[in-house]
């Protein structure tokens, strides 16, 4: 289990960096596809297989399908890629770099000081000991986050409207 | 000599000859029903079908791989190559990777996994990456049509495929396939479950993408979808795969509605197999004899109809859940 969890941490780091500097669009969505199998197959190995079920069917199957799909009818050219080139200069990234690389120290200092052993080889989370958590303790977060996302269905709902639909004419289904 | 041999190594080959022999299955079947569905659509529509290479016709197979193989492998000039090697690639393996949780009998089996439902939607997710990159690498845009109308048709009905079988899993208690299998002893879940039957069965239809849910590849409108632009063995890989994605998921209909390897007198593996090809059939039938509807009468169905009927499915199967533990 140790070595599937440093194994895919470090495929989604590598292709996490492959995101980043990847100039084509829809090549860089397939290495964040691949960076998002990896994170699920480190909660595999983390004992939490509901999690990493989870993270490959909303975030992997769901809502990166989504993202290529927009991608996609944008039909960025050769030009965007350029751009993207242009972009990537080292005056742009360095920047950033280093506030990531100062948050990455501070992280590396935290697990240096606590028990990651225990944590690898920790005991399986069941799907009901999830489901139990979920509407056990942090119910009223569940009903929010329902809430919220009705409300939003909603307005997408009725600004993805046709104009001729409101109009309520045709129930049938025509056009 | 053999000293290598402990009951340890000789469990490890009997579960790896077992996975070799299950996916393989899974590829010949699918390979074996492109005729078995001509044979059988032409019997429905009372013409022949292919009947000239060997008896009956039992060597087309062998001829069409023998043609498929040895066409020219051509990728167009305009097309993105990596994008467009990797679709077919993506489309077989993420269906036959689902074989892997599908208990055939109770010694046959590849995993057994705690969460082996969920690994079939996360793969039945990852399989729309095949058809998006593949329409979307071709650099044509039936292909992009294509690969569009299937991303959104397959997430719509993804949606509902996964509330379809929670009344199943609510009634079973686990995720667990063997355990849906076991707990469907007494009583086959189609008769509690029939409602999540209906929409699953749709739903699985609708994922890959067979008749009269083809839109991504109606060849009148879009002439072929999003494999327009493969040839050869490319293009082989999504024909193929979609016959696996049916086998797939009779398999599934089978292990989660009829009772998996259960039934009387006969044999687990036989009772499972001719349930599994009794779904085959009734996959050719439907293609056999329904006409393809309008594509946006296909969405409204899945969201204004199949989505609220699993919904209250599932609050129905809770309440009773929940009124007969109660008691």
């Amino acid at each position: 289990m140790e070595l599937a969890f440093y194994l895919s941490g470090l495929v989604a780091v590598l292709a996490t960096l492959g995101v980043v500097t990847g100039t084509n669009a829809v090549h860089a969505l397939l290495y964040l596809i691949v960076s998002l199998i990896a994170v699920a197959i480190v909660f595999f190995a983390l004992g939490a297989p509901f999690a990493g079920a989870l993270e490959i069917i909303v975030y992997a199957g769901a809502i990166m399908v989504l993202f290529v799909f927009v991608v996609m009818i944008l039909n960025l050219g050769q030009g965007a890629a350029e751009q993207e080139r242009i972009w990537l200069k080292a005056q742009t990234w360095v920047g950033p770099s280093i506030l990531a690389a100062v948050l990455l120290g501070v992280l590396v200092i935290t697990l240096w000081r606590g028990n990651t052993g225990l944590v690898i080889e920790g005991e399986t989370l069941t799907a009901k000991a999830v489901g139990a958590t979920l509407f056990g303790p942090w119910i009223i977060v569940v009903e929010l986050a329902a809430m919220l996302l009705l409300a939003a269905l909603v307005t997408a709902s009725h600004v993805g409207r046709l104009p001729s639909a409101t109009s309520g004419e045709h129930s049938g289904g025509d056009q | 000599m053999m000293g290598w041999l402990t009951p340890e190594v000789i469990d490890v080959l009997i579960a790896v000859g077992q996975a070799v022999v299950i996916l393989l299955g899974g590829v010949l079947l699918g390979a074996v029903m492109t005729v078995v569905e001509r044979r059988l659509l032409g019997l429905w529509q009372d013409r022949y079908g292919p009947n000239r290479v060997g008896p009956f016709g039992s060597l087309q197979l062998v001829a069409d791989m023998i043609k498929i193989f040895f066409k020219e492998d051509w990728i167009p000039p305009f097309a993105d190559r990596k994008l467009f090697v990797l679709a077919p690639a993506i489309a077989m393996a993420s269906l036959l990777l689902s074989f892997m949780v599908i208990p055939i009998t109770p010694g046959w089996g590849v995993a057994d996994l705690n969460i082996g439902l969920l690994f079939f939607f996360a793969m039945a997710g990852i399989n729309v990456y095949a058809v998006l990159f593949g329409g979307w690498s071709s650099g044509n845009k039936y292909a992009l049509i294509g690969a569009m109308r299937a991303s959104a048709q397959t997430l719509s009905y993804e949606v509902f495929m996964g509330l379809s079988l929670m009344g199943v899993v609510a009634m079973a208690g686990s995720f667990n396939m063997r355990e849906i299998v076991a707990a469907q002893e007494g009583l086959w879940f189609i008769v509690p479950q029939f409602f999540g039957f209906c929409t699953f069965l749709i739903a699985g239809i609708a994922v890959t993408h067979r008749h009269p849910f083809d839109q991504p590849e109606a060849e009148q409108e879009l002439a072929d979808g999003y494999h327009v632009e493969y040839s050869s063995m490319k293009f082989g890989m999504f024909f193929i795969g979609e016959y696996v994605g049916m086998v797939l998921v009779s398999a599934l209909i089978v292990t989660l509605f009829f009772g998996g390897w259960h039934g009387p007198w006969l044999p687990p593996f036989i009772w499972f197999a001719l349930k599994t090809g009794a779904f085959l059939c009734l996959f050719i039938l439907l293609r056999a004899s329904l006409p393809r509807p309008r594509y946006d009468r296909v969405m409204s169905f899945g969201w204004k109809i199949c989505l609220p009927l699993t919904l209250i499915n599932l609050l129905a199967t809770g309440a009773v859940i929940l009124l007969t533990s109660a008691s």
